[in-house]
């Protein structure tokens, strides 16, 4: 006879009992990432790879400085990972916004607008798959000053998808609602307001949400800009120069880190904003 | 209801123009452009409605009902001849033509009281805020959803869907309320609520009705006079059929006259016979 898992009231209640029944969720991953770790350290002890073991970054006195001390602050740039990550979110934060207020604004142009979007569509496919680093000269050409080249880099690699996903949201517009709009010969800012900017949130929200990771994954092309200064892109640049391997390792997962809370914090605003979508 | 009573009703609604007919479909015809060529959907048609009728459209698909009521609303223009409202001609898309549509075509993200008060606040915007909210829901109250006012869109049936549509578009006060199969999608217990509902609020209200149907029995319960379309391409007006049942009606009173008997098996052989769809 098969055993039913009956919920009894008892196993229910104690936090051991949730945590053997919820064990598909959490030993996959758990099993995953671990193995992974696991190979690595073997492939660094007997020498496979030139790259520090996990475990390393503990053991080095630099980096284990690093991971348990994030708030240390000696001056100059010999600062903790938090300072760090806080220069760089700063700076991603200044792109980003400027990303989303014309992204938006143009996407919902060419949204409405089918003979702009004609005229200016190839362009944007065409400058939208220009790497993060290919900006850098560009920029710096650009704005002769470090500060705002390295947020222009981040602006133009956030700005495609955003730019994008709201056009195609304001595209998909129902017709009925279209039509509602117009047998009520609703004022344009009512539109806008009450039809289309609802309407299309669930797209403008995809692109925002794509475009947060995509700002984070420039911040070491626009920090490389900007040498001698305070931020996480620099702070592995630094690294890779002196060659600290550990540091960058160290770097490398932060940032990764970092990124995966930034991406949760906007599906969790997303989810908050339009549910069910 | 005779012709005459019909004419009285609106003089009594106090329309301006009391030569040219209400609502006048002339020689109205529309053709589409396709790759092979164009395609008359509509040809020659030619109809009077009076103020506060209500009418009915019956006819097999693709007979451009919908086109012929789409040129009402304005939301398609005629390749020859006009409709014209009080004498003018209809251009473009208005609120004293409101529209119920096919997908009830409610703002999802909004409750059902906001539905409709946005409608009041685009059409009336010269009214005070207390005003809207009591007209919004008046009309709630009518269609029988003051309880469901603040549920939102998604969260319910159907049924009250299209209750909510009614109540939106007759909540602007129009001239004209089209309607494009509204119950085409429900069962047969909230049809023949919605039937009723709707019969009441227009004996209040008085506007002109313009609905597409595909239902025989739902055409007789409701309509002044039921318009049976012949079969595209270039379709038109086959027969005008008066339905003269007393109101306020009654199911079961008009089910038991024998007129209503004839009345439905003429517009069987209409439908059926005359003018059968050629599916083979």
């Amino acid at each position: 006879m098969v055993p039913i898992p009956s919920p009894r009231k008892d196993s229910n209640a104690s936090p051991l009992g949730w945590l053997t029944r919820s064990s598909s969720n959490w030993l996959p991953p758990l099993l995953g990432t671990g193995g992974f770790l696991l190979l690595w350290q073997l492939f660094s002890m007997s020498g496979v790879i030139a790259l520090p073991a996990p475990s390393s970054l503990f053991t080095e006195e630099r980096t284990r400085t690093l991971i348990f001390y994030p708030f240390y602050d000696r001056g100059g740039l010999d600062k903790g990972l938090f300072w760090q990550t806080l220069a760089s979110l700063s700076r991603v934060a200044q792109g980003y916004t400027l990303a989303a207020l014309v992204g938006i604004a143009v996407g919902i142009t060419i949204g409405l607008k089918p003979t702009i979007n004609r005229a200016f569509d190839p362009l944007f496919q065409f400058l939208r798959m220009v790497a993060p680093l290919a900006w850098v000269p560009i920029a710096l050409v650009l704005f002769q000053k470090n500060q705002p080249a390295a947020i222009f880099v981040i602006f133009i690699t956030a700005i495609w998808p955003i730019l994008i996903n709201t056009a195609e949201g304001v595209r998909q517009i129902p017709q009925d609602y279209r039509n509602v709009a117009l047998v009520l010969q609703m004022s344009s800012r009512r539109f806008f307001t009450k039809v289309l900017i609802p309407s299309a949130l669930p797209y403008i929200f995809t692109g925002l949400r794509i475009s947060i990771g995509l700002a984070w994954l420039a911040i070491i092309a626009a920090e490389i800009v900007m040498p001698g200064t305070l931020g996480i892109g620099f702070f592995i640049w630094d690294a890779y120069q002196q060659n600290y391997v550990g540091e960058i390792v160290l770097g490398v997962i932060w940032i990764g880190a970092i990124g995966l809370v930034l991406d949760r914090l906007m599906a969790a605003l997303q989810n908050y904003i339009s549910p069910g979508k | 209801m005779t012709l005459a009573s019909s004419k009285d009703a609106a003089v009594l609604a106090g329309q301006p123009n009391t030569t040219s007919p209400f609502l006048h479909f002339r020689d109205l015809g529309k053709v589409y452009p396709t790759p092979k060529g164009p395609y008359s959907v509509l040809e020659n048609v030619n109809l009077e409605v009076n103020a506060g009728e209500f009418i009915c459209v019956i006819g097999h698909s693709g007979c451009g009902k919908s086109t012929l009521l789409n040129m009402v609303s304005g939301f398609a223009m005629p390749s020859s001849g006009e409709v014209l409202l009080h004498g003018v001609p209809i251009k473009k898309p208005g609120p004293d033509r409101m529209v119920v549509f096919q997908g009830y075509a409610l703002l999802p993200w909004m409750t059902a009281y906001e539905n409709v008060v946005l409608a009041i606040d685009s059409v009336k915007p010269n009214l005070s805020q207390q005003q809207r909210r009591d007209i919004a829901m008046e009309h709630l109250e009518m269609v029988g959803l003051t309880a469901a006012a603040n549920k939102c869109i998604t969260q319910i049936s159907g049924g009250m869907k299209q209750r909510v549509a009614i109540a939106r578009a007759l909540a602007i006060r129009p001239e004209v309320l089209i309607l494009d199969e509204p119950f085409g999608a429900l069962d047969a217990i909230t049809k023949a609520e919605l039937q009723e509902e709707l019969l009441k609020i227009w004996n209040t209200q008085k506007c002109t009705v313009l609905m597409i149907t595909h239902d025989i029995d739902e055409a007789l319960f409701l309509a002044d006079r039921l318009v049976m379309m012949t079969n595209g391409p270039a379709a038109g007006i086959g027969e005008v059929m008066a339905i003269d049942f007393p109101r306020p009606r009654n199911r079961e009173d008009i089910m038991e006259d024998p007129r209503y008997y004839e009345l439905r098996n003429r517009a069987l052989d209409f439908l059926y016979n005359r003018f059968a769809h050629d599916d083979t």
